[in-house]
């Protein structure tokens, strides 16, 4: 009808194979090119970039290839006392990195390397009255943060311990919107990583009931843009985090058949990069972890490369084998 | 974790001789011992540091360490924020800093101004503005802020944000609906702007008033004629009357089948007018042919839509299901 869409154009020459090799290779290499202008300035969230990397690689089964050892004694290291992890030592502690680092812990099956009650009273004390969670002492409430928190008690198997656990999903549910999406706070626009957050949190304390599956299910299979990929709002250009946000989300809600799967394969396979590896938030973009982990993971919900990806769990992006492992089965509809 | 974005517009050169000069080598700060990044027993990674940020990140540790509370230390947060704005604990710095030497806060406020205009979607500088504007008991400026920072990207999820806050902690709802309009008028597919309004809206008048809820239904069709196929417009009509009959609003259905029979086939107004359809069928008072004509629009919508094929397939067998005679399903 004439309308016009932000989207993106998928060239014939795109690649429609997964380049796995190079995927390991631009993972393991990306830790020793430390000179790196990006990686100088990606300090700051250290932590989280080891868990993207560590995360990936297990998605590959290529986990060994990482130096476990020194990843553990470096996660360890970036504890402080008050329980919380900082993004890299000496940094200060921030609810992101903890959950980061539980995960990465959790991965190669270190939790009792450190000292797991005071990163539940560091979690724990994060919450506020009216339920929500900061993500470090002097910070802002945010939706994201209350994810962070009961994902990283759940990992540690003491959600219990949250003070208020009513409080707390009642006010994820009170940033519900009209549109069956979840915002930052509430009456915040709608917006695809919100929205996986708040879902998450709902599937880890076994409360997805207070979700309108078949509104939000909608709203975000209108994600889906005529290239395949997947927005984070309306009116954006799709990019291949939103991608794992918006899939995972569906996921949860068991709703994910509802978008074009074969064209959301080919937009994510051509956001890699066939000469370095690595993925791109969008086709014929500068690669990075963090897009690498999410078109990975991304390809693994989708399903079609079973025999060179694991399978992943939506809520923690984490593999599926982790989460059996630990004993931890987080609500899906 | 999955929910951490990369700031990727962190970073800027210095602008003045003087900061050009390495703190190793200014006389005034020889009384401190630079304290280096620990990067561990045994580094999984060996970071080689630009010489300037590990020159500034040397001295900072130091005085954080001292928790030294002087102008010097405050200058030396400003090189920090040059060199990464998303670092949250010189931001945190700064503050203590701040309070302890009892700056200027409207200084702060045109400091963080020009930060903000800089990188504007990043998380801690628009934290630290919230505090100053808290401080200072003052959202005078806020509103012409936000919106110099929205003419630039009308989406900005921060500027929005801090917006709200505004608007909800000093009831400054006046001017907003015209603020929105504005942005509509300029873009009508404007999604923030049409969360903005439902925002404004249930926060000031709510959605029970007959008169309120005709005049938002209005105000929604007006823009959807005039672009048929905009999520956005569709989802607010939504959201206003979520509380209500849809089939029983007066015109509603008339406007949607007039756009229908002048071969409107957006989605959005199909999809709706399935709604009306459903809550016919579940009304139980409704024509036979009811039934037929909304899966008859599935079928529309599985061609126009084949993106959501099964998405509407679903739409499609569940009003079979649940409203079909036995063996039709």
């Amino acid at each position: 009808m004439g309308t016009p869409i932000k989207d993106v154009t998928l060239k014939p020459t795109a690649p429609k194979e997964v380049f796995f090799y190079k995927h390991v290779t631009y993972i393991t290499s990306y830790s020793s090119k430390k000179d790196d202008y990006e990686y100088v300035m990606t300090e700051y969230l250290r932590m989280s970039g080891m868990y993207w990397g560590i995360a990936a690689m297990d998605l590959l089964g290529q986990l060994n290839r990482m130096n476990k050892q020194k990843i553990i004694e470096f996660t360890v290291s970036c504890q402080h006392e008050c329980g919380g992890f900082g993004a890299s030592i000496g940094h200060d502690p921030h609810l992101l990195y903890t959950l980061s680092a539980i995960q990465i812990l959790a991965i190669y099956d270190a939790l009792d390397s450190i000292d797991v009650d005071k990163v539940v009273e560091y979690v724990t004390g994060l919450q506020q009255e009216d339920g929500s969670f900061v993500g470090d002492k002097w910070g802002e409430v945010d939706t994201r943060f209350s994810f962070c928190a009961v994902a990283t008690l759940s990992l540690l198997k003491r959600l219990d311990a949250v003070p208020d656990i009513e409080k707390a999903v009642q006010y994820v549910v009170s940033c519900m919107n009209f549109d069956g999406g979840f915002g930052v706070r509430p009456g915040s626009e709608s917006h695809s990583g919100q929205i996986y957050c708040c879902v998450g949190f709902l599937s880890v304390t076994n409360n997805l009931h207070y979700v309108n599956a078949d509104l939000l299910g909608w709203w975000l299979c209108e994600r889906q843009l005529p290239s395949g990929g997947l927005n984070g709002r309306p009116e954006k250009l799709p990019d291949v985090c939103y991608s794992w946000w918006v899939l995972a989300s569906l996921k949860i809600i068991n709703r994910l058949h509802w978008i074009d799967s074969k064209k959301l394969t080919a937009f994510i396979l051509a956001c890699q990069d066939d000469e370095t590896g690595g993925f791109a938030d969008r086709p014929g973009d500068m690669v990075d972890p963090f897009h690498t982990l999410f078109g990975i993971a991304g390809l693994s919900l989708l399903g079609n490369h079973s025999d060179s990806i694991k399978p992943v769990n939506p809520v923690f992006c984490m593999p599926e084998n982790i989460l059996t492992r630990i004993g931890v089965a987080p609500q899906i509809l | 974790m999955a929910a951490q974005e990369i700031d990727a517009d962190s970073g800027s050169e210095f602008d003045d001789d003087l900061a050009l000069q390495f703190y190793r080598d200014r006389p005034e700060w020889n009384d401190i011992i630079p304290i280096p990044q620990d990067d561990g027993p045994n580094p999984v990674v060996r970071i080689a540091y630009s010489e300037r940020f590990q020159d500034v990140f040397d001295y900072l540790r130091a005085v954080l360490k001292a928790d030294e509370r002087s102008e010097r230390a405050l200058d030396l947060t400003k090189d920090a924020v040059e060199l990464n704005a998303a670092n949250y604990t010189v931001w945190h710095y700064r503050r203590v800093l701040l309070q302890a030497l009892k700056k200027d806060l409207r200084e702060e406020m045109r400091y963080i101004s020009e930060i903000i205009q800089d990188h504007p979607k990043n998380y801690q500088v628009w934290h630290h503005r919230r505090a100053i504007v808290e401080w200072l008991k003052d959202p005078s400026n806020e509103l012409n802020f936000t919106e110099s920072i929205l003419e630039k990207d009308s989406k900005n999820y921060h500027a929005w944000s801090h917006r709200q806050w505004v608007l909800q902690t000093f009831k400054l709802w006046d001017g907003e609906l015209d603020y929105v309009h504005k942005l509509l008028l300029e873009d009508l597919r404007n999604n923030s702007a049409w969360n903005q309004r439902y925002f404004v809206m249930s926060n000031t008048t709510g959605f029970s008033d007959e008169s309120v809820v005709d005049r938002e239904v209005k105000y929604a069709i007006e823009f959807i004629k005039k672009a048929p196929n905009n999520e956005s417009s569709w989802s607010y009509l939504r959201g206003v009357l979520a509380l209500r009959d849809i089939s029983s609003f007066p015109g509603l259905m008339q406007t949607c089948q007039d756009m229908y029979s002048e071969n409107v086939r957006s989605p959005f107004l199909l999809s709706f007018i399935i709604d009306i359809y459903e809550e016919q069928l579940e009304s139980k008072t409704f024509p036979e042919d009811t039934l037929l004509k909304a899966t008859q629009l599935c079928d529309v919508l599985i061609q126009v839509d084949a993106i959501r094929l099964k998405y509407w397939e679903y739409i499609k067998r569940s009003l079979t299901l649940r409203f079909g005679k036995q063996g039709e399903a």
